[in-house]
Formats: structure tokens, sequence, C-alpha cells
């Protein structure tokens, strides 16, 4: 039980770090905090003009659950660059020669990482209703809609770590940033995959955040067009199998990688 | 019993042996210098017995505690200081201190009251709310030092501490470490400076291609090369052949191109003097005379150029 309780304090002082990081270096907090906000702006007003929405719906209302998945997305980014730069400065090593619970490192990552992706959903979520968003079918799906971006956030969670203690490089982060967009927009995020070549619609369709921002949308009674593949049918079951699938591979992936820093 | 036993460690990357069955013995309250050129397993052996890597073969206790059967025992009972300096950047130094404090299972008070008593003995108490991308060099590697020091570990594993730093934070750092030494901490170290092993360490083991190449005190080691020498600096290379006929004794050794002649101070001073009187008599002018101690760089090349292929 002490082990319980020392990965859940060490965790939480190591949680505690990054919160330290906001509020020493908040210039970075607000950007993170605001990125998703600009491109919200930007693509409701720059560009949403030229989106047409089924049934005459608003585009503000179709890329608010969007934007929140790539908000998880990007959160990617700061997991994968947290972990590698951890693994190159010597933390990790001085955090594995302590007596402390050797969980906790990932853990602690973890609740930081949620807690930041929570706080950059809260100020989207602010946001998007000051630019007409609603959610339609009251709190508890709301909530649902909420659960499947925390569900997808956990499993990016891991793909960050496994992929941060690989490369073992925060530099590396450049290439993560340029692939979190293609695999931003090879999505339904900004736009119907139906409007791409076929088999680029279905790929689209097949994207892991697809499922989710059409779960989301579904559940907040947000436009979204009717998918045509098997993937966009299947939409909320797969919100729900994606992220496992990712955790299934990935977790233990990173687990792996971690304990085999002793080799 | 040592503080830091080893014996015959193996740990192998491929077909790259880092520790080709390495022996050491530490024992308590004594400083150990690990000493040899870059490969020769050095951070490899330093890594091993913090627990941070799983040798392939061999044993190892710190302050008697198995490393590879019980880390986490061994883990609180020793301390690292490693390559890099292993703080958070954005933190403030006291934060930093707290934090590790805190993973070490201090409470929250107790952490505080520690870090500053850490920030106080390596004079940055003045710097303490500030965060450490604005601190030097030498104040960064302090901190550090102060972050393997928290529960004033038993045994300390210093990994290259000073390498970067500037003479002045070079000759603070010396001097924690004999305060800690003074105070009954075990410390090995490692470094690539032989001025370091040679001010620091009461033994220095001298390890070459995953192996104990030599072990000893500075002294013993520089006996290895026949004590200390008369070292003659000729103004004119001319003069050479002539001051080498007149001191011929065993053991000269002649140096044309440096105009140098050099033979054993075996009568030490009288030695000394013997060579001046002779030059004088001969009226061969000489820009140096000096009695030399053989420094451990040249034990260093002496000792590991036997090993390199031809």
């Amino acid at each position: 039980m002490t082990a319980l309780r020392f990965a859940v304090t060490d965790g939480w002082t190591i949680t505690r770090r990054d919160l330290l990081h906001w509020r020493r270096a908040p210039s970075i907090a607000v950007i993170t905090l605001l990125f998703p906000v600009l491109l919200l702006l930007m693509f409701s007003y720059l560009l949403g003009g030229g989106m047409a929405v089924p049934d005459g719906g608003d585009y503000r209302e179709f890329l608010v659950p969007g934007m929140a998945a790539m908000v998880m997305l990007f959160g990617l980014e700061t997991t994968f660059t947290s972990v590698a730069t951890d693994a190159t400065r010597g933390i990790t090593d001085r955090f594995r020669s302590l007596p402390m619970s050797p969980s906790a490192v990932v853990l602690g990552r973890a609740g930081a990482d949620l807690l930041q992706s929570l706080a950059t959903i809260a100020v989207l979520i602010g946001a998007g209703l000051l630019v007409g968003w609603r959610w339609h079918n009251g709190l508890g799906p709301a909530l649902g809609a909420l659960a499947m971006l925390i569900l997808l956030r956990i499993a990016l969670l891991a793909v960050g770590i496994f992929l941060g203690l690989l490369a073992a490089d925060p530099q590396a982060v450049v290439a993560m940033q340029i692939l979190v967009w293609p695999f931003g927009f090879l999505s339904n995020v900004f736009t119907s995959p139906a409007t791409m070549p076929g088999w680029l619609g279905t790929i689209a369709d097949a994207n892991p955040v697809s499922a989710t921002v059409a779960a989301v949308r579904e559940l907040c009674g947000n436009p979204g067009w009717p998918g045509t593949s098997w993937f966009a049918e299947n939409a909320t079951l797969l919100a729900v199998v994606w992220p496992l699938v990712l955790l299934a591979i990935f977790f233990p992936l990173a687990v792996r990688r971690y304990q085999r820093l002793n080799r | 019993m040592p503080a830091i036993e080893a014996t015959g460690l193996v740990k192998r990357y491929g077909a790259d042996t880092a520790l080709a069955g390495l022996d050491l013995a530490v024992p308590e309250g004594t400083v150990c210098g690990l000493l040899g050129p870059n490969g020769a397993g050095k951070t490899t052996a330093v890594r091993i017995l913090t627990t941070l890597l799983r040798p392939d073969a061999g044993h190892a206790t710190v302050a008697g505690i198995d490393v590879v059967k019980d880390p986490a025992k061994a883990k609180a009972a020793l301390g690292l200081v490693g390559q890099h300096a292993a703080v958070d950047e954005v933190l403030s130094g006291r934060e930093n201190l707290q934090l590790f404090g805190r993973l070490h299972h201090l409470g929250a008070r107790t952490a505080t009251r520690r870090a500053d008593e850490l920030l106080a003995a390596f004079g940055l108490t003045d710097a303490a709310t500030k965060s450490v991308r604005h601190y030097s060099g030498g104040m960064r590697r302090r901190l550090d030092l102060a972050a393997g020091l928290i529960t004033e570990p038993r045994v300390l594993f210093l990994d290259e501490p000073t390498t970067g730093l500037d003479p002045r934070s070079r000759a603070e750092i010396w001097s924690a470490v004999r305060d800690l030494v003074r105070r009954g901490t075990t410390v090995l170290l490692t470094t690539q400076y032989l001025e370091e092993a040679d001010q620091l360490a009461d033994r220095i083991a001298l390890l070459d291609h995953g192996r104990l190449a030599a072990e000893g005190t500075s002294d013993e080691l520089k006996a290895v090369l026949g004590g200390d020498r008369v070292e003659v600096l000729l103004v004119d290379q001319s003069d050479v052949d002539e001051a080498a006929h007149l001191l011929a004794v065993p053991g000269l050794e002649v140096d044309r191109d440096a105009a140098k002649v050099s033979i054993p101070a075996t009568d030490r001073v009288d030695t000394l003097s013997g060579v001046i009187r002779t030059l004088a008599d001969a009226a061969i002018p000489a820009q140096d005379i000096a009695i030399r101690r053989p420094t451990l760089d040249e034990v260093f090349l002496h000792l590991t150029a036997t090993e390199v292929p031809a």
C-alpha cells in the first residue's frame, strides 16, 4: 500500500513541478491556452465564409468540436517535448536515482498534461460559447463528449511518452509539429471527408481524430456530415475503440522503453 | 566493509564491451578518482553502481547494499550528480531543491528547510528565487551538487563534476567535495582532469578498455614512472650531447629537439646541486633546472598507451 501511496504523492509532486512551470513562464502557458482560440477565430471568420455546412448549420458550431480534438492532438507535442527534454537533460536519470516511486514519473507527467489539456479545452469552450457554439442535448451528453476527448488525450499521452523516450531529443518536436498538421487536416476537423477524393476521404474518416470529433458533434448536437464510409458510420464506437487500440499498443511500448533505460 | 565494492562487472552493448570485468573497492570515508580516456567505461561503471544500469555480469554493493537485487534500498543510501546539470531550468534554485527533497519523501516543511540550508552552504541564497536559466554554469553545477546531497547520502557519485567549468567554479566544487568527505561521505568521482583526481582523490583507479589498468594513491601511480627527476632545459640545442655526457647516470633521458636532459633525482637536492655545479663548471648555460615529479598525465599516457594496437 505504501507503494501505491508513494506513486500518487510522488506523481503529484511531479505534476506540481509542471504547474510551477506555468507560473514561472506564464507567457508560454498563455500561448498554449490561446493558440486554439486563435485557430478557431481564423477558421471561423477568415475561411468559414466559404464553408458550407449541411442543413444550413453554422460553421462555428461545426468547428468547435474539431478544434477541441486538435487541442488533444497539440497535447502530443507537449508530452513529447517534456519527456524528451527530461531524458536529455539527465532529469529522468536523476528521478531514477531517487528512492521515489518508479511509476510516479509517468503518473506525474499524465497528471500535468491532462490538466493542461483540460485548461485549454475550458478556454476553447469559453471562446466557442462566445462565437455561438452550444451543446444542444443537455449536460450529460456534453460531459460524455468531454470524456471522449480525454480518452483520446490519454491515448496520445502514451504515444507522446513512447516517442519522447525514443527520440530523446527535444529538437525532434519540430518534426512532430509538422506531422501533427497533416494528421489534423486529414480528418473531419475542418471540412467533410466527403469533399476529398474518395480514397483520401476514407483515410480521413479512419483517422482516430475524426472518430472522436464525429462522436463529440453527435453528443453535442452539432452539425456534421453523414458519413459514407464504414468508419464514418461507426464513428461513436470508433471514438472509444481507437484510443483503446492506441493505448494497447503504446502504453506497453512506453513502459518497456522506460524499463529499458537500464539496459 | 568497503563503501563501494564491485567485482567482475561486465556490460556489453552489442559488439562493444563497455566494462570487461571491473573490480573496484572504495573504503568508507575516502575519495576514489575514477580516471580514464573517453570510452574507458567510467560513466557505465557509475550508472551501474547508482542502479541506473543493469550489469550483464558481476556483483556490486553500495553501503553494503546489492545494487542489482535491492535497487530501492541502494537508492536511499546514495547520491548521484551526473554529467549533465540535471536541474529544472524553469524552476528557481529553491523550487528545484524542494522538488527533489519531496521526492526523497521529506515533508513539505523539512524539504524547504533543507533546501535553504543547502542554498546557503553552496552560496546560492541570493539566487534562491531566481529561475535556473539565469544561473551561470558554476551556479548551476553547485545547485546540481546540492540536489545530490539532500539526504546527506553515505556514498556520493560524481560523474565529471567540473567538466566545462571555469577555474573558480571548479575550485568551489572541490572545496564542497572536501567538506563532504570531512563529514564522512564516501565519494566516487570520475574525471578527465588528472589535476582534479590529484587534488581530491585519496586513491585513483585508472580505467582502460573497461578494466582496471592501475590503482593506488597519486604518489604510488607516479612512482610507476620511476619517481622524481631533475630536468634541465638548456639554452642551446648544440650543448645537449655534452651535457648528457657529463651527467651520464643510469636512467638519463635526452630530448634533443626540446634541448632537454633529465636524470632520476635519486638524492633529490644533492642531485640537483650536483647538476648545477657540473653545468656551471663546463660553462653550459641552462634556461631552467628543476626537480619535477611525473604528472598523472604521464602516468596516464604510459599506462594506457600499452594497449593501443600498433
